[in-house]
């Protein structure tokens, strides 16, 4: 595949990823915060977001497989998690902890564990598709050609 | 070039005359301390990051067990913006003890919050803090914070 036909793919993967609703509009903002001088940014923020994510969701797990939960440390992890999700633009992942705090305030342990699953599965999404992403562009990149940025409006 | 990066570009012709305003940000998240910094250098100032009010009250020369000597007269920052929810000191507590510094207190301070609650809000305009804004921040508002420096 020649590097314009790449390009076009690229954009097209990413638009899609908006359409869907599995990134918003902070994504894009990570985006236009790399240059030339901060290249990686992007897989580096979403790197953290990942390392991030999987510890909070094993400690979401541990909290509530206890005897008796203690919802204001279950919360306090999902403040977390909807935090960092909020950051990177992973809105499906961020409107998941904000309908799991309802639960935690409720102290729903039922609800709750529905929620993380929803959760748990959204977020393996956004990251297969983000890795999926960052593939495509290396593919761009390793053909000697620039990763094209994405437009605001579309 | 449309009107609104024809206007930053000039707002960053009038920075280059200017020193580096000095920016102290501090967040308990590593991902929003990233964010910030990366934002704040987009907008030509320099960064200092902290992860906690301790650590940040250390960097001021604020700090329970230093002494306020002749070095910390000066303020080093021009401008500390910091996360309200924080573990052990919020920011709220920070705004605080940098507003009791006869050295910080005319620094202004930032609040920003995932959360949008107008008590919490109110609580920290009326102890001093300039701003508050809401996170995830974008480029456009460290735009309109880098100019609300120029203009003091």
């Amino acid at each position: 595949m020649e590097v314009g036909q790449m390009q076009r793919r690229l954009i097209e993967y990413t638009k899609s990823l908006f359409m869907e609703g599995i990134l918003d509009d902070q994504f894009l903002q990570l985006q236009q915060l790399q240059d030339e001088s901060n290249p990686d940014f992007v897989v580096e923020v979403v790197s953290l977001f990942f390392q991030d994510a999987e510890k909070l969701l094993n400690d979401i797990t541990r909290a509530l497989d206890q005897q008796s939960v203690d919802f204001t440390k279950v919360d306090a992890h999902v403040h977390q998690l909807k935090g960092s999700s909020a950051s990177v633009g992973a809105q499906r992942v961020k409107n998941g902890c904000i309908a799991f705090r309802n639960f935690c305030e409720e102290q729903n342990v039922d609800g709750s564990l529905r929620c993380l699953q929803q959760i748990k599965q959204e977020y393996y999404h956004v990251k297969n598709k983000l890795e999926a992403l960052f593939r495509l562009e290396q593919q761009i990149v390793a053909a000697g050609g620039s990763v094209p940025m994405m437009e605001l409006s579309f | 070039m449309d009107a609104a990066s024809a206007a930053s570009s000039s707002i960053k012709g009038v920075m280059e005359n200017v020193e580096q305003p000095h920016v102290l940000a501090v967040d308990d998240s590593l991902i929003d301390r990233k964010l910030i910094e990366q934002l704040l250098i987009n907008s030509s100032c320099k960064v200092t990051t902290a992860e906690n009010g301790r650590r940040a009250l250390e960097f001021l020369g604020l700090g329970d067990d230093q002494s306020n000597t002749l070095e910390g007269r000066v303020s080093k920052v021009n401008l500390i913006i910091t996360d309200y929810c924080m573990p052990g000191m919020t920011g709220y507590e920070l705004l605080k003890r940098i507003k009791e510094s006869s050295v910080m207190k005319e620094v202004p301070v930032v609040i920003v919050s995932s959360e949008n609650v107008p008590t919490r809000i109110n609580k920290c305009l009326e102890e001093g803090a300039q701003m508050f804004m809401l996170k995830p921040l974008k480029q456009s508002d460290v735009k309109k914070l880098r100019c609300h420096l120029m203009n003091s």
